[in-house]
């Protein structure tokens, strides 16, 4: 047992769902209890999902728990079929069914036999993996799924793309600014002349996977998912794989030498050197701006980095090497994948810190005093009590992480958007600080325009206390309206009665 | 009523496909509400993620609440229970020093049978800090049912006359000798001059402290005190329980509460329709009267003061139709709030109906149908998420109040919905809040008429596929 306040992963089922929900008309059916469905509301709040998330529960309830889900979940898995015809429905273990140890793969087998469409059950243990883990998996094995099928079936395309080609693999819903890394790495394949195979699991259709094989390579622009499928593809169709993340300038130039030599071992003949010198020194502002006096202002300024291992890699690389920033700190919670995070930013930073107990961050951020935090929404929340600005750079993430507005963080444009992110942070550091030197922006009391703020009213004791519990930013107004309400009737006293009654008189 | 055989009310009960939140989420609101407690919520990595993410930016306010996180050490029984159990609230002692520790029983506790009312005492006297168990779980409960299994767990800890005076005594020699400046709460409120002579009544349900003050004024108007509240601010100032006292629940979803007054402290129940928009503010009131052999005064003109001057929001509903899908319970009470509107409403979704605790509710709801000549709402217990759409598409109502889940997709498909989780943090109860609930659902009537000359009420492409 283990006392925890917040987490930085979710549970293990969490990835499935994204898995499932990112693919084209593919259900999941989560064996869970009433409540357990709260990954919808995630989804449509924090995505602004238009369509109905395609995610029901299979209740687990006190009759199950005495007979077993029985027909229940085949049931409802056929039920799903009939209603909306999906190609797929991922039949997604809980912590809830990890304890009753169901024979889910029974079911799946015996609902398949009626479905028209496949039926799968997520290999995800709730108590061995997280999120990350779950989903990387779960992409892992609806690839394999298809292929495996394809080849039984002898559909498998022929051989390769006529043009190189590419499948980006890995970018999924409720993904930290995952649709416009999208969009990002689509113009940049296309600059490269480099046509974009399948990109999965976001948008993607099952049927489509294939013709995966048809691509030259596959590209696994984050640490965390993808992996598992892209390691299949090379396994058994040889597809050679870059999972080296497009971030930042350095990195994304390392990223396409890292391609060019791959399409070049496959009889293509490109040369992208030039395409990389000019959109560094010319088309990004990133270079010139590393260069710029805004920039040298930053040099030797202190920043803890913390998050997920691709982000917080890239983040820490980029302040470290591009704007030399000292990392005082940089700290990942994805514990599991801990050595390959040491290797990539040892060289980088002062001290790292592996740990996803988010006392034990913040009680770093505060010993160590950054000028700027870049981390998730805990570490933000961190950085307003110690009063340091803090850029968000991974999940998880709040609704104002899914902007609207084009921001992505991989390839040129994603490194002109890290630097106003970095730069905003500092800057509003600076501003305060000197705000503070100066003795803050006017010393002169604002002048009250209309009622004044001594009341010629006298409050009770019990009006009084009630008005303290009205929240601060209302309060003045209710103040202001109650005692406006108590002078029209001629009141000189203002008891509780009063207050209610001022409010009670419409919107008073 | 000659027509009532034809226009009773129906029940129905679908599959209990539906989307709503644990009942762990209670803690959201009721640590906020009892200062001095701690709620320890004994669960797995879902429920943490869940309530990290229902409770938004309260999560970094330091709550008093955790997770005691269960491993599979635990779940397999590696780890002995009590030991880790006693290790967790040591360091909530050390940590915060509560003057209760709620243990949250969740589904996980439930399946590997963890006896936590079995353990609860044991712990609490080797600690000294009370601690209160419910099992708010999902296999069980929707919502805000949570609150109902921690408030009927509460109820057997509220002191008896007898227990009050030892306790006093006992605390006031340590008192004595640890922290003078401390009131003790002995000096009774109010003289008993102002009220009426009747019984002493408790009410029961967790309400921001300024509707309990404004509803215990209500009653005060008619000389009736209240003698105590479940929960109150603070765990060490639980309301005195006797054989013999009145208990009447604000809120529509306190059953079992209500059932433990009854059973385990011999209380008598004061079955009322809830204080929920002016009309059920006054049934309540007159409910509570007439238990009392009092005769209530003004009310009739509270009430149509109140009426009156909601009336700039009634006429943008009147007329419309509401639909339920069900998912907090509130749903009977603000259904017969709006048709005395003068909406109408095809359908109350609700995951559990109660209709012996609700019976007086019910019994509004239907009256109020006959006296603004509506249809009776059809009442579909434990529904099923997908036939409810399906039936919206049908019906097209002017507005669904609905689940997060379903509110985005809905508004894309042309529907007005209203957040129902909102209605349970919103102050709602009692005359002078009732603007506060139209506020809330006019707001996206509001909002449409607002945009209703730009052309764009679908936002999706194809025609819906719900």
């Amino acid at each position: 047992m283990k006392l925890a306040y917040w987490m930085y992963a979710g549970p293990a089922h969490i990835g499935t769902l994204r898995i499932a929900s990112s693919f084209k008309n593919v259900h999941a059916i989560m064996h869970a209890p009433l409540g357990d469905d709260y990954f919808n509301v995630m989804r449509s709040m924090l995505e602004r999902e238009r369509d109905f998330t395609p995610v029901t529960a299979s209740i687990v309830d006190r009759n199950v728990l005495a007979r077993g889900s029985q027909e229940k979940v085949v049931d409802n898995i056929v039920r799903k079929d009939k209603e909306e015809r999906p190609d797929l429905i991922v039949l997604t273990p809980t912590c809830t069914s990890s304890i009753l140890q169901e024979d889910l793969a029974n079911f799946v087998e015996r609902a398949q036999l009626e479905a028209t469409g496949d039926v799968m059950l997520a290999d995800v243990n709730h108590y061995r993996v997280n999120e990350l883990q779950a989903a990387d998996r779960t992409l892992g094995q609806i690839v394999r799924y298809y292929l495996e099928k394809a080849k039984k079936k002898g559909e498998l395309p022929e051989g390769k793309s006529e043009k190189p080609s590419v499948n980006i693999i890995g970018m999924t819903t409720l993904g930290f600014h995952n649709n416009h890394d999208t969009t990002e790495l689509k113009r940049l394949m296309a600059d490269l002349g480099i046509e974009i195979n399948e990109i999965i699991p976001e948008g993607a259709c099952v049927h489509n996977l294939k013709n995966l094989t048809r691509a030259w390579f596959n590209l696994v622009p984050y640490r965390e998912i993808g992996l598992i499928a892209a390691r299949y593809l090379e396994e058994e169709f040889s597809m050679p794989y870059i999972d080296i993340t497009p971030m930042g300038i350095v990195e994304t130039a390392r990223c396409l030498r890292k391609i060019q030599q791959v399409i070049n071992q496959q009889g293509g003949n490109v040369d992208y050197e030039e395409y990389i010198d000019n959109q560094t020194r010319f088309v990004s502002q990133a270079a010139w701006f590393s260069r710029s006096i805004d920039c040298q202002n930053l040099t030797g300024k202190k920043a803890v980095v913390f998050g997920d291992s691709t982000h917080a890699v890239a983040i820490t690389k980029i302040l470290a090497r591009e704007m030399g920033i000292n990392v005082v700190l940089a700290g990942t919670y994805c514990k599991y994948d801990a050595d390959w995070f040491r290797e990539q930013v040892s060289e980088y930073c002062d001290e790292i810190l592996i740990s996803d107990d988010n006392g034990a961050i913040g009680d770093a951020i505060a010993r160590l005093e950054p000028s700027a935090i870049f981390g998730t929404q805990m570490e933000r929340h961190v950085g307003k009590r110690l009063n340091i600005p803090c850029g968000v750079i991974a999940a998880p993430i709040h609704i104002q992480n899914f902007p609207v507005g084009y921001k992505p963080f991989v390839g040129y444009e994603g490194a002109n958007q890290i630097v106003d992110l970095i730069y905003n942070s500092f800057t509003l550091g600076m501003e305060d600080h000197l705000l503070e030197i100066f003795g803050g922006h006017d010393t002169k009391e604002a002048i009250h325009k209309g009622i004044s703020a001594d009341s010629d009213l006298n409050w009770t004791k019990d009006a009084r206390a009630e008005l303290n519990k009205v929240p601060g930013f209302v309060r003045g107004k209710v103040k202001r309206n109650t005692e406006k309400f108590a002078r029209e009737r001629g009141m000189d006293e203002i008891t509780l009665e009063v207050m209610y009654a001022a409010k009670e008189a419409v919107g008073a | 009523m000659s027509v009532a055989q034809s226009e009773a009310l129906t029940f129905e009960c679908e599959t209990g496909n539906y989307h709503t939140f644990c009942p762990i989420s209670c803690v959201a609101w009721l640590y906020q509400k009892i200062e001095d407690s701690f709620f320890l919520v004994i669960g797995t990595k879902t429920c943490g993620y869940f309530l990290q993410n229902a409770m938004g930016v309260m999560i970094f306010a330091e709550p008093r609440y955790a997770m005691a996180e269960l491993e599979e050490g635990d779940i397999s029984a590696q780890l002995n229970d009590y030991e880790e159990l006693k290790r967790l609230c040591l360091q909530i002692k050390r940590d915060r020093n509560p003057s209760v520790i709620v243990w949250i029983g969740t589904c996980t506790t439930e399946i590997i049978k963890m006896d936590l009312e079995g353990l609860a005492p044991k712990l609490e006297s080797e600690i000294g800090i009370p601690i209160v168990v419910a099992r708010a779980n999902g296999l069980d409960y929707a919502f805000t049912q949570g609150e109902d299994t921690v408030l009927a767990a509460m109820v057997q800890r509220c002191p008896s006359k007898v227990d009050k005076e030892e306790e006093k005594q006992e605390r006031n020699a340590i008192q004595k000798l640890l922290s003078f400046g401390r009131k003790n709460e002995q000096d009774s409120p109010e003289t008993e001059t102002e009220y009426g002579n009747h019984p002493p009544l408790v009410l029961f349900g967790s309400l921001p402290d300024p509707v309990v003050t404004q509803l215990s004024l209500e009653l005060k108007k008619q000389g009736i005190a209240v003698s105590g509240w479940l929960p109150s601010k603070r765990y060490t100032e639980l309301p005195v329980i006797e054989e013999g006292y009145y208990a009447c629940g604000v809120n529509p979803f306190l059953s079992r509460t209500a059932t433990t007054f009854m059973r385990r402290r011999k209380c008598k129940l004061i079955g009322a329709p809830f204080p929920i928009g002016p009309d059920g503010t006054r049934a309540w009131i007159e409910k509570i009267c007439s238990v009392f052999g009092i005769e209530p005064q003004g009310l009739e003109e509270r009430e149509a003061q109140i009426w009156a001057n909601l009336e700039d929001y009634v006429q943008l509903i009147r007329g419309k139709s509401v639909y339920f899908m069900g998912d907090n319970l509130l749903e009977i009470s603000l259904a017969r709030f709006l048709i005395r509107c003068g909406m109408t409403c095809p359908e109350i979704g609700i995951p559990y109906m109660d209709k012996r605790y609700q019976g007086a509710e019910l019994k509004l709801l239907e009256e109020t149908c006959h006296q603004m000549g509506v249809p009776v709402p059809k009442i579909i217990e434990k529904p099923d998420n997908y036939n409810q759409l399906q039936r919206i598409q049908q019906m097209q109502p002017d507005l669904v109040i609905t689940g997060m889940a379903h509110a985005n997709p809905l508004e894309a498909r042309g529907i007005s919905t209203k957040w129902s989780v909102e209605f349970t943090f919103a102050q709602i109860h009692g005359f002078t809040n009732a603007r506060d609930i139209l506020e809330l659902v006019t707001r996206p009537l509001r909002r449409n008429n607002n945009l209703k000359d730009l052309g764009w009420d679908r936002l999706v492409k194809e025609e819906a596929k719900v």
